[in-house]
């Protein structure tokens, strides 16, 4: 009897170092998912953009990158108190403008951020394009954010292409990325 | 048996008094302990992010204008996630978080007292000491004595 209950004993302490490796494992996975995307984007592949799901910025419902799927999309994180995200924000929106008929979205990821904070600056640039907000920073390390203002190009077919920018971009890299994602 | 109820019910009531004080008028300083900054993943006390700056004057203003600690880490939790705490609430699987650790502490102290008992339980006739050994000890003593 004390044998058995010392076998069950035993099973139980490995199962449970098991399912924290396994956690560990996970957590690990998750965050390396990124960085991998980033060096294959920076070897020249084109990775399928991770989807998500998140709430729209102004409350109205959900955003998920898949609903833009057969439109180029201009992904862009970003948080109200980031400083180049304010340089950013004009080009983008003027971007959005000049090509939304030529089948390209721009698509704002506010994270790290209080939602009221998030929807004043929205408010202040004029900002007219689709935006969520990230609560929980979950789509942060699927793209392997490092720091704000981070920028991907998508493919109508849902693929990541041209530059991984991380940091404010200039308006020629905006330009020639969109025209990388348009024409992919 | 009356002394202990009524040191008891004084030593709850030392325990309560400050905690529901700290719930209703809380502090910059404590909420600064209680919670992440979601860049740099450290209490905010330590942190001088700007996002960091930002929820301090957030704090600071829901603390002026009479919100509850509880109420205040619900605003956090609703634009940052439940990242944001420094200690998961008490809820759901949550509950695991607090759990585990007084768990493994009180098999941890299970495994550590039966093994004291069965070593203190341990006599020398369980293990005889071979008799030409205690034949030798016997001699070696002897002539020490000698």
């Amino acid at each position: 009897m004390a044998r058995r209950v010392k076998i069950v004993l035993q099973a139980a302490a490995v199962a449970v170092v098991a399912l924290l490796v396994v956690l560990l494992g996970w957590r690990v996975a998750q965050q390396e998912e990124g960085r991998g995307l980033d060096d294959a984007v920076a070897g020249g592949e084109q990775p399928t953009a991770p989807d998500f799901t998140l709430e729209a910025l102004d409350g109205d419902g959900t955003i998920s990158l898949s609903d833009y799927r057969g439109k180029a999309v201009v992904l862009n994180f970003w948080a109200s108190w980031c400083g180049p995200c304010k340089t950013e924000a004009p080009l983008l929106q003027s971007a959005w403008e000049r090509y939304r008929d030529r089948g390209l979205v721009v698509l704002g990821v506010d994270a790290q951020d209080f939602k009221t904070d998030g929807r004043r600056f929205a408010e202040r640039y004029g900002l007219t394009y689709p935006i969520a907000h990230d609560q929980d920073g979950v789509t942060l390390g699927r793209y392997g954010y490092s720091a704000f203002p981070e920028t991907w190009f998508v493919d109508r077919e849902g693929r990541l292409v041209g530059e991984h920018i991380q940091g404010e971009f200039s308006e020629d890299q905006l330009e020639e990325n969109i025209r990388l994602a348009l024409e992919s | 048996v009356t002394r202990a109820l009524l040191l008891g019910l004084l030593l709850a009531l030392a325990v309560a008094a400050p905690v529901a004080a700290s719930e209703e008028k809380p502090t910059l300083a404590e909420l600064e302990r209680e919670v992440i900054c979601p860049t740099c993943h450290t209490t905010l006390e330590l942190s001088d992010a700007p996002v960091a700056d930002r929820m301090r004057a957030f704090i600071r203003e829901r603390i002026a204008a009479g919100d509850t600690k509880t109420e205040i880490k619900a605003s956090l939790v609703e634009s940052f996630g439940e990242g944001v705490l420094a200690a998961p609430p008490r809820e759901g699987f949550n509950w695991l978080a607090w759990i585990l650790p007084l768990a493994g502490a009180a098999a941890a102290i299970v495994v550590v007292g039966v093994a004291a008992r069965r070593w203190v339980r341990r006599t020398p006739e369980e293990h005889p000491l071979d008799p030409e050994l205690e034949q030798r000890l016997d001699d070696e003593l002897a002539r020490f004595d000698a």
